[in-house]
């Protein structure tokens, strides 16, 4: 059981949007060293947890903490420094458009200001070194594929070193060469130390770099466990999310 | 049911007002403090100011030599032509300048300002600044905000200038000399006309930047919804600049 500073916890988190409930007392523990996704269907607001817990947007009810520190009411300015031991890889990558590739990945060390040019540059060479992309180092995002944007977008978020990396649909649109690349950057993260906390819908990568998993359905948590459980879950909705679809069912 | 829906309307009118002045204090509040972001001032200032010298300078020189050709209509009866310059420039500096510059800053501007934000909103650069420690409203609004206080005073004093001129270069077709152009200014305009044609476009700038940041930032709904947004903007930025003309014109007459 980890300690309070070592974890991001979520407790009897609400959240509603225009009317919609996209979240209904939802519990989440994310503890340093075990890796966690969450998984649910295309628009059960997964992003929206992930938003919630780097304190982007308010829940209605419902305490969210970051190692300790309840950020939920507080004020943005009273949390930033809290919120840089997380980094996110956005599901498009939200790279900054109009800087290079460089420029993104040291985009926190240039706004922090503690380091020269120089030794920003280092950095950022070795983490685009990292993730494989060195050479688009002076590219502009809209030079880059989408996989080489999720690439720089997980250098980006590694440059400032992070505790926890959060993953919003990593491989979503990329062929089959683009998720192999990306869950192995992903492990390697891991075995670096790195806590890893990823939203999908896709079960392979999810079992390829988790250890638990929570499952969301119709805006409740329908299961929390690890894999093992999760197979052997025999609640209806757990086991139609896990049942495999045959596309050539459909041919 | 028709009554409820009032009521939200007016709510949600509400409730943007308070995120508009919201996001106005704290952008004003920010301007005198660090990081100063020097070299975004000075790419707004290039894209936002130098970028609509040309519009500016189109707009202040035929409706200088407009206003000089219907003045001429109207004085050569009473054999006052002689007082044209007075005229167009009474009313370009107080009037016409600040607001035509204003609005045509306001279709330029207001768009672009609001596009590029909205778009940066919908792919999720605006969340990624924020979670890389950014505080958005000193990153994003407070450097368009300086270079629109700055270059907006400037566009429509240079707006008023090419107007004159414009003006000018009708009346000499009707025989006025450049001594008696230049000489009726000074039966026309009074100092506090000067700081009329100075104080209306500070205050244009500013709400122009402020309503283009505003709707930028609180755009939603993809492509379709950026495009919404930054019609939006500007069709509320310019009739924002028409009715604050009228209330400061209004509270400037009051201190004559």
């Amino acid at each position: 059981m980890a300690t309070d500073d070592q974890c991001i916890r979520m407790e009897q988190v609400c959240y509603t949007v225009g009317g919609r409930t996209i979240l209904t007392d939802f519990d989440l523990l994310l503890e340093r060293g075990v890796n966690r996704t969450i998984l649910g269907v295309s628009g059960s607001g997964k992003t929206t947890i992930l938003k919630l817990l780097l304190g982007l947007i308010h829940p209605q009810s419902g305490r969210i903490l970051i190692n300790g520190m309840e950020i939920t009411g507080r004020p943005e300015a009273e949390y930033r420094e809290q919120r840089k031991k997380i980094a996110i890889v956005f599901q498009g990558g939200a790279l900054f458009d109009s800087m290079t590739v460089g420029e993104n990945v040291g985009y926190r060390l240039f706004e922090e200001g503690r380091l020269s040019e120089r030794e920003i540059e280092e950095i950022v060479r070795e983490k685009l070194r990292f993730v494989g992309v060195e050479p688009a180092l002076n590219l502009y995002p809209a030079e880059l594929s989408g996989g080489m944007k999720k690439r720089v977008a997980i250098a980006r978020a590694l440059a400032a070193d992070p505790e926890y990396i959060f993953f919003d649909e990593p491989t979503t649109g990329l062929d089959p060469i683009g998720v192999y690349n990306i869950v192995s950057l992903m492990r390697r993260l891991q075995e670096d130390g790195k806590t890893t906390l990823m939203v999908t819908h896709d079960l392979a990568t999810a079992f390829a770099t988790s250890q638990r998993f929570s499952l969301l359905h119709e805006s409740r948590l329908a299961f929390d466990g690890d894999e093992e459980a999760l197979k052997a879950c025999p609640l209806p909705n757990v086991r139609e999310f896990l049942q495999p679809t045959d596309a050539s069912l459909f041919v | 049911m028709q009554l409820a829906s009032i009521d939200r309307a007016a709510i949600r009118f509400l409730a943007e007002l308070q995120g508009f002045f919201a996001l106005s204090g704290q952008a004003l509040q920010r301007i005198f403090q660090r990081p100063w972001y020097y070299r975004d001032f000075a790419i707004q200032f290039d894209k936002l100011g130098f970028g609509s010298i040309v519009i500016c300078f189109l707009t202040g020189l035929f409706t200088g030599m407009v206003m000089a050709l219907q003045f001429m209509i109207q004085l050569k009866p009473f054999a006052a032509t002689s007082y044209i310059g007075g005229m167009v420039a009474v009313t370009m500096i107080k009037e016409l300048g600040p607001v035509l510059s204003a609005l045509m800053v306001a279709g330029r501007v207001g768009s672009a300002i609001t596009a590029e934000l909205g778009t940066m909103v919908v792919t999720e650069q605006v969340d990624a600044m924020r979670v890389e420690g950014t505080d958005i409203v000193q990153r994003l609004v407070t450097p368009r905000l300086k270079a629109m206080l700055l270059a907006m005073p400037l566009l429509a004093i240079m707006t008023d200038g090419v107007s004159l001129l414009g003006g000018y270069l009708i009346a000499a077709g009707y025989g006025i000399s450049p001594t008696m152009y230049l000489s009726s200014f000074t039966q026309f305009l009074f100092p506090i006309d000067y700081f009329e044609g100075l104080i209306k476009p500070l205050a244009f700038g500013g709400l122009i930047t402020m309503i283009a940041c505003h709707t930028g930032l609180n755009t939603g709904g993809g492509a379709e919804g950026v495009g919404a947004a930054a019609k939006r903007a500007v069709v509320v930025a310019s009739v924002t600049v028409l009715m604050v003309d009228f209330f400061l014109a209004k509270l400037i007459v009051v201190f004559r």
